[in-house]
C-alpha cells in the first residue's frame, strides 16, 4: 500500500481467512485488508478495539483510532470489510448476515486477548452490533458513531438513500460513478483535506472494484420484504438484552443517521453513554476527535463494569457508565421526596381550594384567565389523563413551546404527572440554537402555539404536533397538527396516532393525585430538560429529575422565605414553573415573557395589585424598563408596588446603582439578585445591601479578596461553593479551596444541581470530574468575608504574558469610565502572549465601529490599569452581541474573534 | 560599533561607556560622541575594516543603509558585503564577540505578525532591498558564530526616539506637509521599541552571548499598540495636528510599488511619500511573543511607550 497521511507503515496487514458465511461455497478462503497496530504496543495489549467500517468507507477511518490505541496501550484493529477497502473481491453479493458471519470469522482466525470491544460506523455499526449480539462471550464493550439499527416502517428511509436506492440512480451512482463516494466525502465539516480525500478513494478506483459499494446500498433493509429485513430485526430486538456498557459518539448534522437513530439507539441500549458532536455530520471521526473521548470512556467503563460485577464492590465512585450515573452528585435515592406539585394537590383539597392559585394579566390591566386551587387541579388532571390517551407516559420527552402564563402551568404539571420529559427550549434561544436543541432531545410531542407549530413544520422538527388553539382544518392539515387541547381534553383525536394504548399506561384507579403512587412517579426519572443561553458555544440541554426540580423549589423557599400563600408576580419564565409547586398565587404580567425588556412599570404594577403581590421575579433586563417607564405609574399604582417585600432578578448580574435606583418604586421590597445558571439555580444569594457593602470594602481594599469581578453573595440553603484554582496557563487545575482571594473556577454542591447534560457524555465527564463538584465554567473567588464574587467565564479568560487575567473586573472598571456603556475586554494573539483590547460600547453610541478617540482610550488605559491590565487597544462599536434570554451575557469569543481581524489590519467588519 | 552615528548608535554607545566599556566607533564621519574615540572609514573597505576592529573584544555591527527606497546595489554593497566584510575581519583579528542589529523585516513576509516569535531570516520572501539585503545579512552573521567567534541578532523592531530622523521625522515631516495618510482605519496592531530599550537589549546581548550566540532576537516594548493611535502620539509630541484621513492598505501597496518604481527609474532625489515598505508595515499587525527574548536576555523594557512620547514630547519642546 502506498503511504497515507495519518497511516503508520507499520499496520497494514492482510490475511487469508476461511468463509463459513452461507453466501461462500464450502471451503471458501477470502484474503481480507485490515489496519493493525499491535507493532507499536510495548507491553501486552490492555484489550482490543475491533474496528467496522460503513459504505463506503474503509479501515482508513479508523486510523486516530489506530494512533491513540497505540498510546493508551490498546491493541486497535481495523478491518476492511469483505468487497469494501482494499479486501477481496469475492464475486458475490453479501448480504448483513453473510457480513456478520464474516467478521466472526475474520476475529476466529485472530489470537485476541484481554477484552473486545467493537466499534462502528455506519453500516459497520450494524454488522458490529450483530457480532457482540451473537459473540456476547468475546465482546466487552460497544462503541457506535453515527449509524442505525431500525427503520421504522411507518417512516420513509432518508431521502439520500432513497435516492441511491432508486433504480434509476443505484447503479450509475454506486458503481459506475463515484458519485455515492463523493457525496459522502463532501459530508465532512469542516471539509477533508485533499490528500485524505484520496486516501479515501484509493481502493474504489474503477467500477469493477466499487461493486462492493453498489451491493451494500441494495443491501439496505428498506422494508420488512427485503431479505436482510430478518437479520437487521434480529439485531435491533438482540441487543436489547446487550448489557454491556455502550457508547455512542454522534454528528448531528449526518443528514442520513439524523437524532432519529440516536434517539432509537440509546432506547435500545438504555446503558450508552453517548455525545453529540454539536456541528459535527456523517463522518464524525474526522469532523472531531473521537479517539480522545474514547479512550477516555474506556478507562471508566471497563473499571466501573468490572467494579460492578465484583461481588461486594463497595458503594465508593463506582457508577454504571450510562443513565444518571453519570450525573456530577450522589443522589440519595432513598432520601424523603416530596412531588413538585405537593401543595399544589395539599391546597386543591384544604381549605383554601376555591381562591385563585394562577392568572394571566390582560392588556387591560385586569386579570384574564385565571384558576382557582380546585380548577387548577381539575385542569391538570384532565389533561394529563386526555395527554395519555394519546400515548404521553412515564419517559415521553415533550416539548412545550407555549409562553408561560395560565395554560403552560397547566401544561407541565400535567406532563409532570405522567411523568413525561418536559423540553423548555425558548426562543431566547435564537432561532438556529431553538432548532438545534429540538432535534437533539427528538420530542415524541410538540406541543405549541401557532409560531412555534410553523417553525416545526419548516424546520422539520421531530414529534406528533398538538396545538393549543384549535385550528382551521386548512392550517391543521399544512402545519401536521394532529389535535388540539382543547379536541383532546373532550377526547376527540382525528389524527390516527397508531402508538396509543401503550402497556405501561397505570390503571385510572391509581392516577388519582392525592394518593400519587410512588410506582408512578420515580423521584430519580428525568423530568425536565432545559437548556442554557448558549453565550458560550452551542445550548446544551441540562437534564432535570423530579428530585432535583423538587429542591430546587425547597431551596427558593427557604432562601427567600416564600411562603404558601405568598402572591407571586412571574416576570421571568424559568420561576413560572415554581409558582404552584411554592403553593403561591401566580400571576403572569401582560408582558412578551421571552422578551424580558418589554415589562412595563404599569403593567408590573397592575399585576402586582391584582393579587397583593409581595413577591416579583423579573429579569435583569426587564429592571431597566420598568425604570425607564416608570413615568406612567398612577398613584394607585405606586401604592400597589409599595407592598413588594422582595425582588428576585436572576440571569445576569445587576449594577448596584440600578438596584438603587429601583427603591424609588419598591421603597419596601428587598431587592436580591441571586447567581446561578441554567444548571443549578440559584447557586448563592445576594441583596442589595449586601453589593453595597462590598463594593465599599472593594474600594477601601481593607478586605482581602474583595473586588475584582461581581460580588454574588454567599451560597443558598443547602448548596456548598468552593473554588479550583488556576494554573498560569489558565486552566483551573488546582485543589478545590475557599480561601479569600485565590481564582479560579467556582464547583457547586448542592441537591438542585442538574442530574447532567444530554447526550453531551464528554461534558458532563468534564463537568463532574471532581467527585461530587458541579464544575460550573465560571470563574471566580471568595473574600475574606466569605463573599464569592464572579470574574467571567473560563474560555474567556485572557492570558498576557504578564499572567492570566479574567475580564470582569476590569469590564467593570472600563464601565466607570465616562461615555462608557458596556465594555468586553479580550485577548488577541496567542495564549500566553496576548494583546489585551477592550472593546466598549459609547454614550452616546458610535455610529461606526473603529477605534476609540484619544481622550477615550487614555481614560480606559489608565482605568484597566487601576484593575491591573494594560490595554493595547480601544475599539468602540455601536453594540456588543449579547445572549438573546437575557440580553446581558456578552459574548466574548465572538467580540475576541472580530478584535482580532480588526487588530491585524484590513478592513473593519461588522461586530 | 559601527553605525555610531544614528539615534540608537548614539544611545547605545552611551550606555555601553556608562556600563564601563571602552568603545571604539566605525563610520564614515566623525561621530560627534563625547568619550569614544573614532575611527573613520566605510564599511565597504576591506583594509579601513580590518583597521577599525584591530584590538576589539567585541564588536556591535548597526551600520546599515536604511531606507525606504534606493537602488538594489547599494543596499547589497553596505548591508550584506559590509557585514561580510566585517565579520571575516573580526574573526581574523581575534575578535571574541559580534552583535549583528538586524530587524524583524528579515521574517516579515507582508502578511499581519500577531505575538510570534522571531522565525529565520527569509530573503527570498521578504519585500524591499533592505530588507532583503539585511536578511541575507543575518544568515551570513549567524552562519559564522563558533565557540571562539560568538555572533548573535537582535533585531529591534521599529526604533524611535529623540532624534530619530527614520520614523519620527518621517511621520511629522508628512503630517506636516499633509501627506501622511493613516492607513485602513489605522487597527493595526504594531509594536515598537523606545531607543533607550533597544540599546540596553544590545548590551544586554553582549552580557549574555553564552545565551544568545547563534540565535535572533525580537526586541521590542511588548506594548502593541494601534498604529492610528501610535502615529497620532508621535504627531502630538512633535507637536503637528495628526493625520485625518485614511487609505485602505492593499490600494497603498499597489500605489506605494507604482511611486517607488517610478521614482527608482526617474532618479529623482528625495524619497517617495509612500512605498510598498511603509505601507506594509503601517498596515499589517506586527507584534511579537517576547517570552523567549527577554528570557533569554535577562532584560525587560526600562521605558514604557507613554514614557518614551512623553520624552519625544519633551525633546520637540526643547528644540
Amino acid at each position: 500500500m502506498v503511504a497515507l497521511p495519518g497511516v503508520d507503515p507499520s499496520w497494514p496487514a492482510y490475511r487469508d481467512v476461511p468463509s463459513h458465511a452461507a453466501v461462500d461455497p464450502a471451503g471458501t478462503t477470502n484474503s481480507w485488508h485490515y489496519l493493525d497496530n499491535e507493532a507499536q504496543l510495548t507491553g501486552p495489549p490492555r484489550g482490543t478495539l475491533l474496528c467496522v467500517h460503513g459504505n463506503p468507507t474503509w479501515s482508513y477511518l479508523w486510523r486516530s483510532v489506530l494512533a491513540a490505541g497505540a498510546q493508551h496501550g490498546w491493541r486497535v484493529i481495523a478491518v476492511d470489510q469483505l468487497n469494501m477497502g482494499l479486501s477481496e473481491r469475492t464475486g458475490r453479493f453479501r448480504r448483513l448476515a453473510d457480513r456478520v458471519q464474516d467478521l466472526n470469522d475474520f476475529v476466529g482466525s485472530m489470537d485476541l486477548t484481554g477484552p473486545v470491544i467493537t466499534v462502528g460506523h455506519d453500516w459497520g455499526g450494524v454488522v458490529s452490533l450483530g457480532f457482540a449480539h451473537q459473540r456476547r462471550d468475546l465482546v466487552d464493550a460497544v462503541v457506535l458513531t453515527n449509524t442505525a439499527i431500525h427503520q421504522d416502517p411507518n417512516r420513509a428511509i432518508p431521502a439520500p438513500l432513497r435516492l441511491a436506492l432508486h433504480p434509476l440512480v443505484h447503479r450509475w451512482g454506486t458503481k459506475d460513478t463515484s458519485a455515492f463516494l463523493d457525496v459522502t466525502h463532501a459530508l465532512a465539516r469542516p471539509a477533508l483535506p485533499k490528500e485524505v480525500r484520496k486516501a479515501f478513494l484509493l481502493p474504489y478506483r474503477g467500477g469493477a472494484r466499487r461493486q462492493g459499494i453498489a451491493d451494500f446500498v441494495a443491501d439496505i433493509p428498506a422494508s420488512p420484504s427485503h431479505p436482510s429485513y430478518p437479520a437487521l430485526r434480529n439485531i435491533a430486538e438482540g441487543i436489547r438484552t446487550l448489557d454491556v456498557p455502550a457508547l455512542m459518539l454522534w454528528g448531528p448534522e449526518d443528514p442520513i443517521f439524523s437524532d432519529t437513530y440516536l434517539n432509537d439507539l440509546a432506547a435500545r441500549l438504555p446503558q450508552a453513554d453517548i455525545h453529540r458532536f454539536e456541528g459535527a455530520s456523517h463522518l464524525v471521526g474526522e469532523d472531531r476527535d473521537i479517539a480522545g473521548p474514547l479512550f477516555r470512556w474506556l478507562d471508566g467503563a471497563l473499571k466501573t463494569s468490572a467494579a460492578t460485577s465484583s461481588p461486594g464492590s463497595p458503594d465508593g465512585d463506582a457508577t454504571a457508565p450510562g443513565a444518571p450515573a453519570a450525573s456530577a452528585l450522589e443522589t440519595d435515592t432513598t432520601a424523603p421526596f416530596t412531588p413538585l406539585e405537593h401543595e399544589l394537590t395539599q391546597r386543591a383539597q384544604g381549605p383554601d381550594a376555591d381562591q385563585l392559585a394562577v392568572a394571566d394579566m390582560g392588556a387591560d390591566g385586569r386579570i384574564g384567565r385565571s384558576l382557582s386551587w380546585r380548577d387548577l387541579e381539575r385542569e391538570v388532571s384532565s389533561l394529563a389523563d386526555a395527554l395519555r390517551r394519546i400515548g404521553l407516559r412515564r419517559g415521553s420527552r415533550v416539548s412545550l413551546m407555549v409562553p408561560p402564563g395560565v395554560e403552560l402551568t397547566v401544561l407541565l404539571y400535567a406532563c409532570l404527572r405522567i411523568g413525561a420529559v418536559i423540553i423548555v427550549a425558548d426562543a431566547g434561544l435564537g432561532r438556529k440554537g431553538l432548532s438545534k436543541a429540538v432535534r437533539g432531545t427528538v420530542p415524541e410531542f410538540l406541543i405549541g402555539i401557532d409560531l412555534a407549530l410553523t417553525a416545526a413544520k419548516l424546520f422539520s422538527w421531530p414529534g406528533r404536533r398538538i396545538s393549543v388553539a384549535t385550528l382551521p382544518a386548512a392550517k391543521r392539515r399544512l402545519l401536521g397538527v394532529e389535535s388540539s387541547l382543547a379536541e383532546l381534553r373532550l377526547g376527540k383525536t382525528t389524527a390516527a396516532s397508531g402508538d396509543t394504548g401503550p402497556a405501561d399506561v397505570p390503571n385510572p384507579a391509581v392516577l388519582d393525585p392525592a394518593v400519587l403512587d410512588p410506582d408512578v412517579l420515580d423521584p430519580d426519572a428525568d423530568a425536565a430538560i432545559l437548556f442554557t443561553s448558549g453565550s458560550t458555544g452551542p445550548a446544551k440541554g441540562v437534564v432535570y429529575t423530579h428530585r432535583r426540580l423538587a429542591a430546587m423549589r425547597d431551596t427558593v423557599a427557604e432562601t427567600f422565605d416564600i411562603r404558601p400563600g405568598d402572591g407571586l408576580v412571574a416576570g421571568f419564565a424559568p420561576f413560572a414553573l415554581l409558582g404552584p409547586a411554592l403553593g403561591t398565587t401566580s400571576i403572569t404580567p401582560d408582558m412578551d415573557v421571552t422578551r424580558p425588556k418589554t415589562l412595563s412599570a404599569s403593567a408590573l404594577a397592575d399585576a402586582v395589585a391584582a393579587i397583593e403581590a409581595t413577591t416579583v421575579f423579573a429579569s435583569p433586563a426587564a429592571l431597566r424598563n420598568i425604570l425607564t417607564t416608570q413615568g406612567e405609574l398612577t398613584d394607585a399604582g405606586r401604592k400597589a408596588l409599595a407592598g413588594v417585600s422582595l425582588l428576585l432578578s436572576a440571569g445576569a448580574p445587576v449594577p448596584s446603582r440600578l438596584l438603587t435606583e429601583l427603591l424609588g418604586i419598591l421603597p419596601a421590597a428587598s431587592l436580591h439578585t441571586p447567581y446561578g445558571m441554567t444548571e443549578a439555580l440559584p447557586v448563592t444569594d445576594v441583596d442589595l445591601g449586601v453589593i453595597l457593602s462590598a463594593e465599599a470594602d472593594a474600594a477601601a481594599g481593607n478586605v482581602i479578596g474583595a473586588g475584582n469581578g461581581v460580588c454574588v453573595g454567599r451560597a443558598v440553603a443547602g448548596a456548598r461553593i468552593t473554588v479550583s484554582p488556576l494554573n498560569r496557563a489558565g486552566t483551573a487545575d488546582g485543589a478545590p479551596t475557599t480561601e479569600a482571594g485565590v481564582t479560579g473556577e467556582i464547583l457547586i454542591d448542592a441537591p438542585h444541581v442538574k442530574d447532567r447534560y444530554h447526550r453531551l457524555w464528554l461534558t458532563e465527564s468534564e463537568s463532574s470530574r471532581t467527585g461530587g463538584w458541579h464544575r460550573t465554567g465560571d470563574i471566580g473567588h471568595f473574600d475574606g468575608n466569605g463573599r464569592l464574587w464572579v470574574e467571567g467565564r473560563l474560555p474567556h479568560l485572557v492570558t498576557p504574558a504578564a499572567g492570566v487575567l479574567t475580564p470582569v473586573g476590569v469590564e467593570q472598571a472600563l464601565e466607570a469610565v465616562d461615555a462608557v456603556g458596556l465594555a468586553a475586554v479580550v485577548g488577541v494573539g496567542p495564549a500566553g502572549t496576548q494583546a489585551v483590547v477592550a472593546v466598549v460600547e459609547t454614550t452616546p453610541a458610535t455610529a461606526k465601529p473603529g477605534l476609540a478617540p484619544a481622550s477615550l482610550a487614555s481614560a480606559a488605559r489608565s482605568a484597566a490599569r487601576s484593575a491591573g491590565a494594560e490595554l493595547s487597544a480601544v475599539l468602540v462599536v455601536p453594540a456588543l452581541p449579547t445572549d438573546i434570554r437575557h440580553n446581558a451575557k456578552i459574548d466574548r469569543t465572538a467580540v475576541a474573534q472580530w478584535a482580532t481581524g480588526v487588530l491585524a489590519g484590513g478592513k473593519i467588519s461588522k461586530l | 560599533m559601527t553605525g555610531a552615528s544614528g539615534m540608537l548608535g548614539r544611545v547605545t554607545a552611551e550606555l555601553l561607556r556608562a556600563q564601563g566599556h571602552e568603545v571604539h566607533t566605525f563610520q564614515r564621519r566623525p561621530s560627534g560622541l563625547t568619550g569614544v574615540e573614532d575611527s573613520l572609514g566605510s564599511i565597504t573597505e576591506p583594509a579601513a575594516v580590518e583597521r577599525a576592529v584591530l584590538g576589539m573584544d567585541a564588536v556591535v555591527h548597526l551600520a546599515a543603509k536604511v531606507s525606504f527606497a534606493g537602488a538594489a546595489a547599494d543596499f547589497e554593497a553596505v548591508n550584506v558585503e559590509g557585514t561580510r566584510c566585517l565579520l571575516d575581519a573580526a574573526r581574523t583579528a581575534g575578535v571574541r564577540d559580534f552583535v549583528f542589529i538586524s530587524s524583524p523585516s528579515v521574517a516579515h513576509v507582508g502578511t499581519s505578525i500577531v505575538g510570534q516569535a522571531a522565525t529565520d531570516a527569509t530573503p527570498e520572501k521578504v519585500l524591499g532591498h533592505y530588507a532583503q539585503t539585511k536578511a541575507k545579512a543575518e544568515l551570513i552573521a549567524l552562519a559564522a558564530n563558533s565557540d571562539s567567534f560568538r555572533v548573535a541578532a537582535v533585531r529591534p523592531h521599529i526604533v524611535w526616539g529623540p532624534g530619530d530622523t527614520q520614523l519620527v521625522e518621517r511621520v511629522l515631516q508628512r503630517a506636516r506637509a499633509g501627506r501622511l495618510p493613516v492607513l485602513d482605519a489605522g487597527t493595526a496592531l504594531v509594536d515598537t521599541t523606545y531607543v533607550d530599550n533597544a540599546a540596553e537589549a544590545i548590551g544586554a546581548a553582549l552580557a549574555r552571548m553564552d545565551q544568545v550566540a547563534g540565535l535572533a532576537v525580537v526586541v521590542t516594548n511588548g506594548e502593541p499598540r494601534p498604529i492610528g493611535e501610535l502615529i497620532a502620539g508621535i504627531c502630538e509630541a512633535g507637536g503637528v495636528r495628526p493625520p485625518r484621513w485614511s487609505v485602505p492598505g492593499r490600494v497603498a501597496r499597489v500605489a506605494g510599488s507604482l511611486v517607488e518604481f517610478v521614482w527608482q527609474r526617474s532618479g529623482a532625489d528625495g524619497e517617495p511619500p509612500m512605498t510598498r515598505f511603509l505601507a506594509e508595515q503601517l498596515s499589517t499587525a506586527h507584534w511579537f511573543d517576547q517570552r523567549r527574548t527577554r528570557d533569554l536576555l535577562g532584560w525587560t523594557p526600562g521605558v514604557s511607550l507613554d514614557e518614551g512620547l512623553a520624552r519625544l514630547s519633551e525633546h520637540y519642546q526643547q528644540l
